[in-house]
């Protein structure tokens, strides 16, 4: 902006810096911003351009130990591999996708109750800002202990109303959805915040006006509300689907290495974790990082470009 | 203007006489009577396991296996001093406090200017950049850095963990101090050079000064993500850098698991950050929401 370089006219009058500080005020835009993006280059953007080079060799056992270039190879190892590499890109989607819907229906449900001003509202909001805060491992093992198949509370609960003792956890198949439902724990009310913060900037009068058009609460939150608060809505959606794709912590914490004994929590992550940690396989968990970057990249452009069309 | 900034300030009052949001065949009454019964449910779904984290720290293994001492069972706070006495954990408290304050003190000295610059100068390609380590999955990077530090002898050392923890940091704060500097307006900076501020004195002197809150708020978010930040810990961590939720693990073993002392290992790493949040509640969630309204 060319607004903020409104400095007195005898500044102007003399272009040529006479000392650092004068050169320190014409150059206060790279100035101001050079450190953090050289920060963010060499920690990033080296990094990632690494990668790039490690997925095209057969790097493997040590980094340091000396690598061949074989070209596309680890991406076609990784692509045709139906065993591990699919059945983690299938997690991964059924982990976020489930988590987003479940977590976007009832964060939207819990901030319309919060909506309008209330007695003890101070407490709600505390309440909803301990699990976001709560260190995500620390998550992990607490429900671990709560979805214990023996000692657990959850089937205790369980218990009580009849119900057989569920594996939760320990299942083949039931771990994924035991994850996700402490992923929703966690993470519901970040979006609840989220769309309270849009639900109360929203302007009165379209709902009001709606309202004397006789709508009803239904009509009103359809056709009124909702779509007023698109925008804020495909923010929370990006930004919780960002944070979903890239879970690893409660997994880790509750399942360990490589997602369980068969792999069952073992999303994308988890699974490129392994590869680089726990195996040691550079050239294709870099092939495998690389394709998931590809994933994430194109899902936040596809729901970037909707954000535009919803808002011109 | 961000409305986000003052999510406490609620300006608008239901239209009296009229239940705002009433469900045609319910009365006003009746609403009220759901509404209270929903937000109590949330809130107990939300804390109640919380409370039995804690409550189970406070119980010995036996009376954990017993499902008889599920709810009556006498405290002992003998699992705390298992976990302070015998496991280090006052080394690893410090570690984890260490790391997350210097990352978020040098990201607030690298970020908050650049998200100034960033947000005055209109750098929408240069702020992508910076936001993109929100993007990347941090295990794309974590070889990599493995390689150069292992190779510079300085995995497991502070000042890597310090690194790798401001990757966390920075992005974030530079998100929400550019969505901050944008809401303030440019007259205040603009005065003060008129009356004779050079612009980065004008910066220092008003700018600065007045998005203190701004600071705060970003300082808090970073500290708490840097805080419970796991999977860089994990890899880049040493025996004497171990940070808090990668020294949890402790308690896990092939064999068997200690419940007690790992609840009340979590209970440590978590507490500390709740009372934080407690006391800067109003601060972490206009951040948490900063430019979420925008659209």
């Amino acid at each position: 902006m060319s607004v903020s370089v409104k400095a007195p006219a005898g500044r102007r009058a003399a272009p040529a810096p006479r000392s650092f500080s004068d050169w320190a005020n014409q150059h206060r835009k790279w100035l101001f911003a050079a450190p953090a993006m050289i920060f963010v280059g060499v920690l990033i953007i080296f990094p990632l351009a690494w990668t790039v080079y490690l997925s095209l060799t057969n790097s493997h056992g040590s980094v340091r130990a000396p690598s061949d270039f074989i070209g596309l190879k680890n991406y076609i190892t990784v692509l045709s591999d139906t065993d591990r590499f699919w059945p983690a890109v299938g997690r991964t989607a059924y982990f976020t996708f489930t988590a987003l819907a479940v977590e976007m229906v009832l964060g939207m449900v819990i901030a319309l109750l919060l909506w309008r001003p209330f007695r003890g509202e101070k407490w709600v909001r505390v309440a909803i800002l301990m699990p976001l805060v709560a260190t995500p491992v620390a998550v992990g093992m607490m429900w671990r202990l709560i979805f214990d198949p023996n000692i657990g509370f959850a089937n205790q609960m369980l218990g009580w109303v009849g119900i057989p003792p569920q594996p939760w956890l320990s299942g083949q198949h039931t771990a994924l959805p035991t994850t996700i439902f402490m992923d929703i724990w966690q993470w519901t009310p970040m979006v609840v915040l989220i769309l309270l913060a849009g639900l109360t900037s929203l302007s009165d009068e379209p709902d009001e006006a709606a309202r004397v058009d006789g709508a009803n609460a239904r009509q009103r939150f359809f056709y009124v509300t909702l779509p007023l608060m698109m925008p804020t809505v495909i923010v929370a959606i990006l930004l919780r689907s960002i944070d979903a794709l890239k879970t690893f912590d409660i997994l880790y914490a509750t399942k360990g290495k490589g997602g369980g004994s068969f792999h069952e929590v073992e999303t994308l992550n988890v699974y490129a974790y392994g590869l680089s940690f726990d195996y040691n396989e550079y050239g294709i968990a870099s092939a495998v990082l690389i394709i998931f970057f590809l994933i994430i990249i194109a899902f936040m452009w596809i729901l970037t470009r909707r954000r535009k069309g919803a808002n011109p | 203007m961000t409305p986000s900034l003052l999510p406490a300030a609620r300006t608008r009052t239901a239209p009296q006489g009229i239940p705002p949001r009433r469900r045609k065949p319910l009365s006003v009454r009746a609403y009220k009577w759901f509404r209270v019964g929903s937000l109590i449910v949330v809130v107990l779904a939300l804390l109640a396991p919380l409370a039995w984290l804690f409550a189970s720290s406070l119980k010995t293994n036996v009376d954990i296996y017993d499902a008889a001492k599920t709810f009556a069972f006498t405290p002992t706070w003998e699992n705390y001093a298992n976990v302070l006495t015998r496991n280090n954990y006052f080394v690893y408290i410090f570690n984890s406090f260490w790391v997350a304050f210097v990352s978020t003190a040098l990201s607030l000295l690298l970020g908050v200017p650049a998200a100034y610059a960033m947000s005055r100068f209109t750098m929408q390609r240069s702020a992508l950049v910076v936001l993109m380590a929100r993007v990347i999955p941090g295990i794309s990077l974590l070889v990599p850095w493995y390689y150069v530090f292992s190779n510079m002898r300085m995995v497991g050392g502070f000042t890597v963990l310090i690194l790798s923890h401001m990757f966390v940091a920075l992005p974030l704060i530079v998100y929400i101090m550019m969505s901050y500097f944008d809401s303030m307006p440019l007259e205040l900076e603009e005065s003060a050079q008129v009356d004779g501020l050079t612009p980065i004195g004008a910066f220092q002197k008003i700018t600065l000064p007045l998005s203190v809150g701004g600071m705060a708020t970003a300082g808090i978010l970073a500290f708490i993500f840097s805080w419970n930040n796991f999977m860089f810990a994990l890899v880049l961590s040493g025996a004497h850098t171990k940070t808090l939720p990668v020294a949890i693990f402790d308690f896990v073993s092939y064999a068997s698991i200690d419940w007690g002392g790992l609840m009340a290992a979590a209970t440590v790493v978590t507490v500390p950050i709740m009372v934080i949040a407690l006391f800067t509640q109003k601060y972490i969630v206009s951040g948490m929401t900063a430019g979420a309204t925008k659209g």
